[in-house]
């Protein structure tokens, strides 16, 4: 009996769900302080982080972008019996709405939350965009990736809801919700817009998991509506893992868009094929904030050799840059990189080079015209979009 | 314990065996009665999609070498304690029926799926050396099949690990690779994420690898998508690879690909009562279906592995020689190993060279 009434409120377009028919991502609206210049968090991380951050300010000198940074720490403290993120740097990220970070370590099994987890819960980051080229200079077996996936970054698998029921037997929920999915189509569509891509494929276990990934199929194909001038297709988790590792060069003209876990399984193994996190960007796209970061590990064994390899977080901020609209510097900042790595004289040693984390940056006249290999626009909603109600058979 | 002692006292020859096929593994099952003049009967189910081609090869191969095994075809369902099956097709609609392979595998408790990817000599592929196990838990965790909308637009699904399962398929794992002189388990798992349910079967399988340490068996873990990436930058790292269900779909899917694709991937599940071989890799490929176009190989080995779960080693050797034989000399190719042969010239010719 109650069940009815309550669905009547979820379907009205009412303030429940307003955001979903709002901008899809925090487009940037940062403003220029006194000096001319932009305020951005950096959050250094653990491990290599602080290096890799320093190398980036570094270049980032070099290249006189007027960016300032505002560096916190997001080390966890004790705050009313719970770990939480210091108030210093959830405001400064507030704030600044957009933010640089380095690796964070994640203790296995231990009791509490990722901090990870608790930055994309803070600031709503919804989507996670992970795109991988491959990288010339830096051989594989695979020279003709080039990938983007984007990720839904709340929920699914990584709701943290588990409990045990009796000993030795586990449930762990996964959830899915109609707003998220819809709100991470619409950000994988509004993506492929805006960056030139014709397709969108939605992966998914919908065989097995029929109502959870289905629902996040009817969304995908709701959105799709909205978008006659962007292909829309559907394929099974194990057919994509099979054909990208078979032969990625398909996938190159779509963006994939799916749940969680999937997201995170298939955008390291993209990162695989074009030789590892060290040399894939990441950003984390928010309603309050956006986050760009270095997902690889915070190495502490190479921790503060100088010998580690800041070209994912340097990638990285090149997708800030272009969420901030800095796209010239971007672009020479990025023909700088991508050179150093083809030349392979200054490369670090995970890449086969010997040169160290500052040796690495020494890098200014290089002219060669390389495209730009990450294309990242901010996207903003397209007026005519309204949001979508539930299809009738969902409630 | 013994008979794993005894049977690499047996073979101390056959230290690795060279084909990929020629692999043995953990005989947990009762052998079956066999009929009069030893003659056994097995289910074979043809699936979906390439299954009816792809089953017709191994009837007619068999019948060639004059296998000892009788057909009993079900067009779905049905078992004698043997069986061999191509992949069915389940539809993703939520209105369509859950998926038949799961249920099968559910229902007849064949919890352990093992996929053999191993890089064949004449096969075109990216990498080389690639030689690893996939043990895959079948019966549980996200393939649970509870789900439910507990408010519009609100949908939880419920992936149900327990240690009973993990410790089995733990067990499996290790008696594998004793059985097959391998030398490495590693666990694949989420545990970072999923802190109590692959947590759970995480230690558990710690708890059984430290009861094969005296056996000199080495074990480590992986989080799932470190091991992806790691599989497609270095597969020679992994020798054999235990996982709950999910997992293992992606990761043998990713090994598929790192040897020539599905064509060529043998598996089988193994329960204590009931095997069931099939594919290890399963695509119903409805795509190229009833076109003569799809690759028997992956089917064929199979069915060499039911021999040898059989204990009809000779007749399995035969068969997989002649089919390794076909494919490294390179005349007869089908389309995904890069030639232009069908199904039935790919049949052939392996029945000529035997």
């Amino acid at each position: 009996m109650l069940s009815r009434p309550l669905a009547g409120i979820a379907r009205a377009p009412s303030a429940l769900r307003r955001y979903a028919s709002a901008s899809p991502t925090a487009a940037f609206a940062g403003k220029k302080d006194s000096n001319g210049k932009y305020t951005v968090t950096l959050i250094p991380g653990d491990g290599i982080g602080p290096e890799i951050s320093e190398s980036i300010k570094n270049i980032y000198t070099a290249a006189a972008v007027p960016i300032q940074w505002e560096e916190v720490s997001v080390t966890p403290i004790l705050k009313g019996g719970k770990t939480v993120i210091p108030d210093a740097a959830i405001n400064s990220v507030k704030k600044n709405t957009v933010a640089l970070k380095g690796p964070l370590a994640t203790p296995i099994g231990k009791g509490h939350v990722s901090l990870n987890l608790t930055l994309r819960r803070t600031f709503n980051l919804f989507a996670n965009v992970r795109p991988c080229v491959s990288i010339q200079g830096f051989k594989t077996p695979y020279d003709d990736v080039n990938t983007v996936l984007i990720r839904e970054n709340t929920e699914g698998e990584y709701s943290g809801i588990e409990h045990e029921i009796v000993d030795g037997v586990v449930q762990s929920i996964k959830l899915i919700t109609w707003d998220a999915s819809e709100r991470v189509a619409r950000y994988a569509f509004n993506y492929a817009e805006s960056s030139g891509r014709k397709r969108v494929t939605a992966v998914h276990k919908a065989n097995i998991m029929k109502m959870s990934d289905g629902m996040f199929l009817s969304a995908c194909r709701e959105v799709s509506k909205e978008f006659p001038n962007v292909s829309y297709d559907e394929d099974l988790l194990d057919r994509v893992c099979l054909q990208i590792v078979q032969n990625p060069k398909p996938y190159s003209d779509r963006v994939m868009v799916m749940p969680n876990l999937y997201g995170d399984i298939l955008s390291d193994m993209c990162a695989g094929l074009i030789g590892g996190l060290g040399l894939t960007p990441s950003g984390n796209i928010g309603r309050d904030a956006s986050i760009f970061e270095a997902v690889h590990g915070s190495a502490p064994d190479i921790a503060g050799k100088g010998l580690a390899n800041p070209t994912a977080l340097l990638l990285s901020s090149l997708m800030m840059l272009r969420h901030m609209n800095l796209f010239d510097y971007a672009e020479k900042i990025e023909k700088a990189a991508l050179t150093t790595i083809a030349e392979g004289k200054t490369i670090t040693g995970d890449l086969g080079g010997k040169a160290s984390t500052s040796d690495w940056p020494a890098i200014s006249s290089h002219c060669s015209i390389l495209p730009a290999l990450f294309p990242y626009k901010p996207c903003r909603a397209n007026p005519s979009h309204q949001h979508i109600h539930l299809p009738a058979g969902l409630t | 314990m013994l008979r794993a002692g005894l049977s690499a006292a047996a073979r101390p020859a056959l230290a690795r065996p060279a084909t990929t096929l020629a692999a043995d593994f953990a005989k947990v099952t009762k052998r079956p009665t066999t009929k009069y003049g030893g003659i056994y009967t097995v289910t074979l189910i043809p699936g979906d999609g390439i299954g009816a081609e792809i089953t017709d090869s191994v009837k007619e191969i068999f019948e060639h070498v004059n296998a000892p095994i009788e057909w009993e075809q079900y067009d779905v369902s049905g078992m004698s304690s043997v069986g061999l099956k191509g992949i069915l097709f389940t539809p993703i609609s939520q209105s369509g029926h859950i998926s038949w392979n799961v249920a099968m595998r559910q229902q007849l408790d064949i919890y352990a799926s093992v996929v053999l990817c191993k890089s064949l000599p004449g096969v075109p592929t990216r990498h080389s050396n690639v030689d690893f196990a996939i043990i895959r838990e079948n019966t549980e965790g996200e393939y649970s099949g509870l789900e439910h909308q507990s408010y519009p637009g609100v949908v939880e699904s419920l992936k149900v690990s327990t240690r009973a399962k993990a410790e089995r398929i733990s067990r499996f794992a290790f008696d594998f690779a004793l059985k097959n002189n391998r030398k490495k388990v590693t666990c694949v798992h989420k545990a970072n994420i999923m802190k109590l349910g692959d947590g759970l079967f995480l230690n558990t399988f710690r708890r059984v690898a430290e009861e094969y340490k005296s056996h000199g068996i080495e074990f480590n873990d992986m989080i799932v998508d470190n091991t992806s990436m790691q599989l497609v930058a270095k597969p020679g790292q992994f020798d054999v690879m235990v996982m709950p269900n999910l997992y293992g779909a992606i990761v043998s899917n990713i090994g598929a690909a790192l040897v020539g694709g599905p064509g060529i991937v043998p598996g089988c599940n193994i329960g204590s009562e009931y095997a069931l071989f099939e594919p290890g890799c399963r695509h119903v490929a409805s795509d190229i279906m009833g076109t003569n176009r799809a690759n028997p190989t992956a089917m064929i080995l199979s069915a060499t592995m039911l021999l040898r779960h059989l204990g009809l080693d000779p007749v399995a050797n035969q068969i997989a020689a002649a089919t390794f034989d076909v494919i490294n000399s390179g005349k007869v190719r089908t389309a995904d190993m890069g030639g232009s042969a069908t199904t039935s010239d790919f049949t052939s010719a392996i029945i000529k060279n035997l």
